[in-house]
């Protein structure tokens, strides 16, 4: 959407056939784009987590969390996007890298506290977790040499303290 | 696979058993094949349902939807998989718009031809989920009489809705085991009811702070059983009340207070009321766009109360001063305990001014007039018959002049706007209210679309009077046409329209053709005696008639069109 930074949503909802569904409907039937997505059981294994990442006006997305929140399966959906929060990710990101420069690469990969996960002749996989702005600015040095694949999880949130997601 | 084990149902028998347990009276539907475990159960278990075999499935959610709307209770439309699914699509969603509570049971593919574009296989349950308020594919027999109960709470509370329940052929078929008891499993649907006390009182501050206030009821007032409040909570402040379309009914519209319906083609009084109000109270009403116009210019030098049991409704299309969160008819009660008569003399002093002066109207010489033959059926039934609509000018007329002071008397595709609703809804209204004389007002277009349900009427005799105001045209489109668009008819001529009087003799119907507006008393009397069956007037009324006031899409209540306008009109720039 053109207007409006991503908002990170988060809903515990029921863990049945067909909820991620409803909820997706809720939005393509607003035109609004789902920027991530993580779904994942939550403590209770009746009930997942979903964690959406969302970009769009205001008063449409507030719109969309009503009418989330009156689906059945789902419990409660909130934005989290100004709540005290932690919210992490984690990136695998595989870059063509030859023995030469090989360390510079691995110097990089260092400053940003990520593992390396896998290492070939022509190859490694940098494996970084944390906040969305650090993997950013992990991908923005390494495009300098060649990146092969990208897989990013999309944000996770819990809200710190004793307030609940 | 075996029926039924020893000691107990099969899954189609569960469900049968189920839905009598939760007070289903009508099973409106269509057999086949995926579904037959479910039928073979209507006659295996001794149950008191009835089912009434429709002639196509959209007529059979139709019905379900006005034995709904005129009893409040739900009834199940029962269908096979595949085609006869998707031809309730058009009754669902008419359902889902216009929050009416109905079940609907299809029958489905074995579970293990699921997604292998087997037989009669449609994915109901994903091609629906837009249009109802929850839905199941069941793939477990002994959760059956589970998923009914929780079915027939979720449609029935709350902002009621249709739910629909996919059961594959294999789980109708197969034994229930010991039927356990599975209790209720949805954490996530909570049904608030009485509103937030702080709320109200803040509500009934600014009420008694009014001048010129404006209580608009819509159809939530009626699900809520409100009318009666409503009526307690207007007289109190003297407060006029305008009702939307699908509100006919939570106000007496031939009272003092009464300003009839707002909105596009609402009457100019009420419209000019919203425009120059100082608060309004929406009870039960989503300030849809058909009574909004643009929502910026509506009602803005106006303190705005909502009152919903949706909070997804709270700023979705105008943003209320104050919200109350809750059912209409307990926060209708709770305001009248905290507020004052008002000093509104002048206030509706002016708006009886405006009644004088724009009074609703039609002339009964020249051609036969749609508003000259509604008139005649409110007089002759004394305002007493449930009026069912279709979609079109016929409906507008009918909202205008057949004026509704009872609850559930009064059925229309508001939200949805569904040509061949009137018909069928009119024939499960008789159902649910046999007792009381049933209109369905319907127009030559949309009766086209649904009419094969004569024979359903036929077979259970049920002494419905179809009007069929009938000018040979998509009226509403050409009337839009020639006021926007030059005149340029496209699409809208009906040419080819049978003979209906004809028509209704061949179902074994009584047809009736009336031409003059002379003979409108004596042909109208006729049909409203006879008793023996359903009835169809052909109407053979002005071709090319156009419904005022009307407010174009999109434009503002300010711009409303009393009368014909006599120069060229620039295109709305809403929808529709």
């Amino acid at each position: 959407m053109e207007n409006g930074s991503i908002h990170t949503l988060s809903a515990l909802v029921a863990n049945k056939p067909g909820v991620l569904a409803r909820i997706a409907q809720v939005f393509a039937r607003r035109g609004f784009n789902i920027e991530s997505l993580v779904v994942s059981p939550s403590k209770d294994g009746d009930y997942s987590r979903m964690t959406i990442g969302a970009s769009g006006s205001e008063q449409g997305l507030a719109q969309i969390i009503a009418q989330v929140n009156k689906l059945v399966d789902v419990l409660h959906c909130y934005d989290h996007t100004f709540d005290n929060a932690v919210v992490r990710e984690l990136a695998l990101i595989k870059v063509a890298v030859g023995p030469e420069e090989r360390t510079e690469a691995l110097q990089i990969a260092q400053h940003f506290g990520c593992k390396t996960e896998d290492l070939t002749q022509e190859s490694m996989i940098v494996m970084a977790t944390g906040a969305t702005e650090k993997i950013d600015a992990l991908i923005k040095m390494l495009r300098k040499f060649s990146i092969v694949e990208m897989v990013r999880t999309g944000k996770v949130v819990m809200v710190r303290g004793e307030a609940s997601t | 696979m075996t029926s039924a084990d020893q000691n107990g149902y099969d899954g189609g028998q569960a469900l049968v058993r189920a839905l009598e347990n939760e007070g289903i009276e009508y099973l409106f539907g269509l057999s086949g094949g995926a579904a037959l475990p479910i039928f073979d159960a209507l006659v295996s278990t001794r149950n008191k349902m009835k089912f009434v075999l429709v002639r196509h499935e959209q007529g059979g959610s139709h019905m379900a939807d006005g034995y709904a709307r005129v009893t409040g209770k739900p009834a199940v439309v029962l269908v096979t998989s595949g085609p006869g699914a998707t031809n309730t699509l058009t009754g669902i969603m008419t359902a889902h718009m216009d929050s009416v509570p109905m079940l609907v049971v299809t029958g489905q593919q074995v579970t293990g031809m699921l997604g292998k574009d087997a037989f009669q296989e449609a994915d109901i349950f994903g091609i629906t989920m837009p249009i109802v308020k929850h839905s199941y594919l069941v793939k477990d027999t002994a959760s059956i009489p589970r998923i009914v109960r929780e079915a027939y709470h979720i449609a029935t509370t709350g902002r009621p809705g249709p739910v629909l329940i996919d059961v594959p052929k294999d789980v109708s078929q197969a034994p229930i085991g010991n039927g356990a008891r599975q209790p209720m499993d949805i954490p996530g649907y909570q049904v608030p009811e009485e509103g937030d006390r702080e709320a109200i009182v803040q509500a009934a501050a600014a009420l008694n702070a009014a001048r010129r206030p404006v209580i608009l009821a819509g159809h939530g007032a009626l699900i809520a059983k409100a009318a009666d409040s409503v009526r307690r909570l207007a007289e109190r402040l003297q407060a006029p009340v305008t009702t939307t379309l699908l509100g006919k009914g939570a106000f007496p519209e031939t009272h003092p207070l009464a300003l009839g319906m707002l909105g596009m083609h609402g009457t100019a009084y009420a419209n000019k009321a919203m425009v120059e109000c100082d608060l309004v109270i929406s009870i039960g009403s989503r300030f849809d766009d058909r009574i909004i116009g643009q929502p910026h210019r509506f009602c803005r030098n106006a303190v705005v109360i909502h009152v919903d049991i949706d909070p997804g409704e709270c700023g979705k299309m105008i943003k209320p001063d104050h919200f109350i969160h809750g059912d209409a008819r307990l926060v209708a009660e709770e305001l009248i305990k905290h507020v004052t008569r008002l000093d509104t003399d002048a206030w509706l002093a002016r708006l009886n001014r405006y009644k004088s002066k724009y009074p609703l109207k039609y002339r009964k010489q020249g051609g036969l007039k749609m508003q000259h033959v509604i008139d005649e059926l409110y007089r002759l039934t004394e305002g007493k018959a449930i009026v069912s609509t279709d979609v079109g000018q016929h409906q507008m007329w009918a909202a205008q002049f057949y004026k509704t002071d009872f609850p559930e008397n009064w059925l229309s595709s508001g939200g949805a706007g569904t040509m061949g609703y009137g018909f069928p809804a009119a024939i499960g209204a008789q159902f649910g209210r046999p007792d009381d004389p049933v209109l369905a007002i319907v127009g030559d277009g949309g009766f086209q679309m649904t009419l094969c349900e004569l024979a359903t009427a036929c077979v259970h005799k049920l002494p419905i009077k179809v009007i069929v105001l009938n000018n040979h045209y998509l009226g509403m489109v050409r009337q839009w046409q020639e006021l926007f668009y030059d005149e340029r008819e496209s699409g809208v001529d009906l040419e080819g329209n049978p003979d209906f009087a004809k028509l209704a003799e061949a179902y074994g119907a009584k047809g009736y053709t009336l031409r003059r507006p002379g003979d409108v008393r004596r042909i109208l009397t006729a049909a409203l005696e006879y008793n023996d069956g359903p009835c169809v007037i052909n109407a053979e009324v002005e071709k090319t008639d156009n419904v005022f006031p009307m407010i174009p899409a999109g434009s503002a209540l300010e711009d409303m069109i009393v009368e014909p306008p006599t120069e060229k009109l620039a295109k709305p720039t809403g929808s529709t």
